[in-house]
């Protein structure tokens, strides 16, 4: 018996209904199961101690979430002014050539390298080669390696939606090419670069593995840059892995979700805006 | 009024001009540092994993079953079956559900539905790994559990986790390429006749295939660098996985499992696997981006 | 009366398309010199070769030459920076940067290194006046260029150029993108300048060059068909193109 093309039809369009809507009970589930089991053991006790170290997880996330500030600082610090001057190669000097060829050969092929993989060459190098132990400073100088695709592309992109009439202006008024750089393309591509630098956070903050070889992973609140530390992840992967502080592991996933909501809000409410200010400007 | 001649003619040498000039260079460098860490990882990691392949004998390394590190034996089958069942069980679940996820977007959801579900796909691919990986640990591996097939930790756990995380990956990049077909091609269809389904299953979906080829690509290259979240839900066992409710062990997993206590020839085999990993998620990934520059083309 | 821009068997490529076919024409100092023709005809790239901003476009060639005060300015000793410092550039769309009047028309000598603030103030005033627009935003040099009206903002891409003192001006389709007041200003504004600087202004329309322009410049398909005082290129055209162009009665 052949099925009439409607009836498949409704069965397919009933089939695409079922997947969006699985996808959509996936978040739903993750979230909702994190927040109802893990909201309740948070408090400002939580939030404002420095973990134990004991096998039932004692204390709250203070240092971790200090070792979390310090590292998206040091990273941004470190990728940023490369990512954004690799990006201005792209968009303003790059001319089609081999050298080009081999820049965007790096940034695609450094984009898929797994985290691990940046764990060992970030312990080979950081942590053993050049000394620098476990310590946020290996662990930053690791996930700057890690995010700088990120950042170049996304930085790429702002800086080419600048409008090219801006550049001829500024040429037109006999300004050097490094002028019209600095005075008039990145000043005009800011937005897009926070919106970047907001999303660089976010994988900041989500990544573990190449943190987990480079970072040490000491529950002590760090005093600097050298200090053995951790951060929100790694916290809720020693408490879930090593402890039986099941609940804090879960509360700890909250403010990481929370975390993560917030940039996503922020990145959409920029770029959106951003939108907005470009169309406006050409009027 | 004076001539132009004479102005033009002398750069000088003022400030702006060594500036313009040096940064000419210096952004040539901010250029290039990409594939200058990128040939550092290669070369940090071939330099400490080579006396392992020497010692060991890559194809030994490669198809050797046991890793005991007390008996310096180092082979990386188990590890390498263990992560190729997860990826394959993880693209099972997550290609079919992605691609007819991405359909319902483009062309089946109502502006409402499609308003939601986006914004809840980008907040997926934020989600820290670790935090799927608890939820695995905590929700899904007691539910294995008590259906009775051992501890629950295992392939299928790790798999469905992996999904999940790789479905965004999917998603998106199947839509931007259904989204890049020409709607003459859907005019096309619908004018002679057929139903919209037969539409996208015989003209919109072939002519995105390189697209969804690459998203598939790109997906499998996220799913075998997983690290953390396998750790967590598939029992970290050496052993060759007999069925979807073994525990296994991937070698991402052994690596972070690992590398902090190895010395000597283990920290050099565990290195020859990082060796293997890169080069493997460059052969995919090259061929990914084919893929999708063949659709641009 | 003296020549200011020589232009000599001038040829340009883009790619494998020639979009100038050997250009000769004197440009007078202290005139409003106009170039018209239909679209694509070539007027923007003649004008763009004038102050080199051709160089932005990857893949062209140049042949022949361009003379200002007798300098080829495509020789390999002329530096484009300064060259682009005399030769000032107004865009069809106005172009203001993102930034507040006072800094649009400050960008310039800042640029070349001005940066006391008095000085800056002084050159900000004498542009804004020159360029007619003084006494409209005296009063909000601190907002932002991008809130003028479009007549406006034209006019401080104006004062933007005359900050840098330049000798020549460039205009390309100055007003093509605004309203009728806007631009008998712009015309006005065009009269007090030539006194000052050597004007070139590419139009669409026609009664524009008639008003304000002492040369003009046919062009077509890349050739400068009929070049002479303006008033004899409206009243007695020599070139039967040219007349069928001017009489509307083209295409
Ligand atoms: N950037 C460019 N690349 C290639 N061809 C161009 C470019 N700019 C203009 N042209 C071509 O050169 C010719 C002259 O263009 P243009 O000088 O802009 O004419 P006009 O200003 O008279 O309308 C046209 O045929 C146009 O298609
Ligand atoms: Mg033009």
């Amino acid at each position: 018996m052949k099925i009439s093309p409607r009836v498949t039809h409704s069965i397919a369009w009933g089939v695409c209904w079922a997947a969006g809507l699985l996808s959509l009970a996936f978040l739903l589930v993750i979230i909702g199961y994190v927040f109802v089991n893990g909201i309740g053991s948070i408090s400002w006790e939580f939030l404002t101690t420095n973990p134990q170290g004991g096998l039932k997880g004692e204390g709250g996330i203070l240092s971790p979430l200090v070792g979390t500030l310090y590292l998206v600082a040091l990273t941004l610090l470190i990728a940023v002014p490369l990512g954004v001057g690799a990006a201005i190669y792209l968009s303003e000097y790059a001319v089609n050539n081999w050298f080009t060829k081999m820049v965007r050969f790096g940034v695609e092929s450094l984009a898929g390298i797994p985290s691990i993989v940046f764990g060992l060459f970030g312990f080979a190098l950081f942590v053993i080669a050049l000394g620098f132990n476990f310590s946020i400073l290996s662990g930053s100088l690791t996930l700057a390696c890690l995010c700088l695709p990120v950042i170049i592309r996304t930085c790429e992109e702002a800086i080419k939606a600048v409008p090219g009439t801006y550049r001829e202006a500024s040429y037109g008024l006999g300004a050097t090419k490094w002028q019209t750089i600095m005075h008039v393309i990145l000043p005009a591509a800011i937005p897009g670069i926070i919106t970047a630098i907001i999303l660089t956070v976010g994988r900041i903050v989500e990544e573990t593995a190449c943190l987990y070889v480079t970072m040490g992973g000491s529950s002590n609140m760090p005093t600097s840059v050298w200090s053995n530390s951790r951060t929100l992840s790694l916290h809720l992967y020693y408490l879930a892995m090593e402890t039986t502080a099941v609940d804090k592991a879960l509360a700890t996933g909250v403010i990481l979700i929370l975390i993560i909501v917030v940039i996503n809000f922020v990145t959409r409410w920029l770029s959106n805006r951003y939108v907005a200010m470009t169309r406006g400007g050409n009027r | 009024m004076s001539k132009i001649s004479d102005s033009v003619l002398q750069p000088g040498c003022e400030l702006r001009r060594v500036y313009d000039g040096f940064w000419r260079y210096a952004i040539y460098l901010f250029g290039a540092i990409s594939f200058i860490i990128l040939l550092l990882i290669a070369l940090f990691i071939f330099r400490e994993g080579y006396p392992a392949f020497q010692k060991i004998g890559i194809w030994q390394f490669i198809s050797g079953l046991r890793w005991d590190v007390s008996d310096q034996a180092y082979g990386i089958l188990p590890m390498i079956i263990g992560s190729t069942y997860v990826t394959i069980g993880a693209l099972l679940i997550s290609v079919p559900l992605g691609i007819f996820t991405a359909v319902f977007l483009t062309d089946v959801a109502p502006q409402m539905m499609r308003s939601i579900i986006r914004p809840a796909i980008e907040l997926l691919v934020g989600i820290p790994s670790v935090v799927y990986g608890l939820v695995g640990m905590l929700m899904l591996v007691p539910i294995i559990r008590q259906s009775g097939h051992g501890s629950g930790d295992s392939v299928l756990a790790a798999s469905i986790v992996l999904a999940v995380m790789v479905l965004p990956t999917i998603v998106s990049i199947t839509e931007d390429s259904i989204i890049a077909v020409p709607n003459a091609y859907r005019e096309g269809a619908l004018s002679l006749g057929a139903t919209r389904w037969q539409m996208i299953w015989h003209v919109v979906l072939p002519a995105a295939k390189s697209g969804i080829i690459a998203s598939i690509v790109l997906g499998m290259g996220r799913a075998i660098g997983e690290t953390m979240a396998m750790i967590m839900v598939i029992g970290n066992s050496i052993i060759i996985p007999d069925s979807i409710f073994s525990p296994a062990r991937t070698l991402t997993g052994t690596l972070a499992l690992e590398l902090k206590y190895a010395a000597g020839l283990h920290w050099n085999a565990l290195f020859a696997t990082g060796v293997v990993l890169f080069v493997f998620i460059l052969i995919l990934n090259s061929f990914g981006f084919l893929m999708l520059r063949g659709k641009n083309k | 009366m003296a020549v200011k821009i020589q232009i000599r068997d001038l040829n340009f490529f883009y790619g494998p398309a020639q979009a100038l076919k050997s250009i000769n024409m004197d440009i007078y100092e202290n005139k409003i010199t106009a170039l018209i023709g239909p679209s694509g005809c070539g007027k923007t790239t003649l004008l763009r070769l004038m102050n080199r901003m051709s160089d932005l476009v990857p893949d062209t060639r140049v042949e022949g030459q361009v003379l200002i005060d007798g300098q080829d300015i495509f020789e390999k000793s002329v530096d484009v920076v300064n060259l682009r410092k005399k030769v000032g550039m107004v865009f069809q769309q106005p172009n203001p940067f993102p930034k507040t009047i006072f800094e649009n028309v400050a960008y310039g000598p800042r640029m070349l290194g001005t940066n006391d603030k008095q000085a800056l103030s002084k050159i900000v005033e004498e542009s804004l006046k020159k360029a007619a627009l003084w006494d409209e935003v005296k009063e909000m040099l601190n907002k932002s260029g991008m809130t003028l009206s479009g007549g406006q903002q034209q006019r401080l891409c104006i004062a933007r150029v005359l900050a840098v003192n330049p000798q020549i001006i460039l205009m390309d389709e100055p007003c093509s993108a605004l309203d009728p007041i806007s631009t008998l200003k712009i015309e006005e504004l065009m009269m007090d300048l030539k006194k000052e600087y050597t004007v070139i202004i590419v139009t669409h329309n026609m009664q524009q060059a008639a008003r304000v322009s002492d040369y003009t410049g046919f062009m077509l398909l890349g050739e400068l068909v009929e070049y002479a005082v303006t008033r004899e290129i409206f009243n007695v055209p020599k070139d039967k193109r040219c007349e069928d162009y001017i009489t509307g009665r083209f295409g």
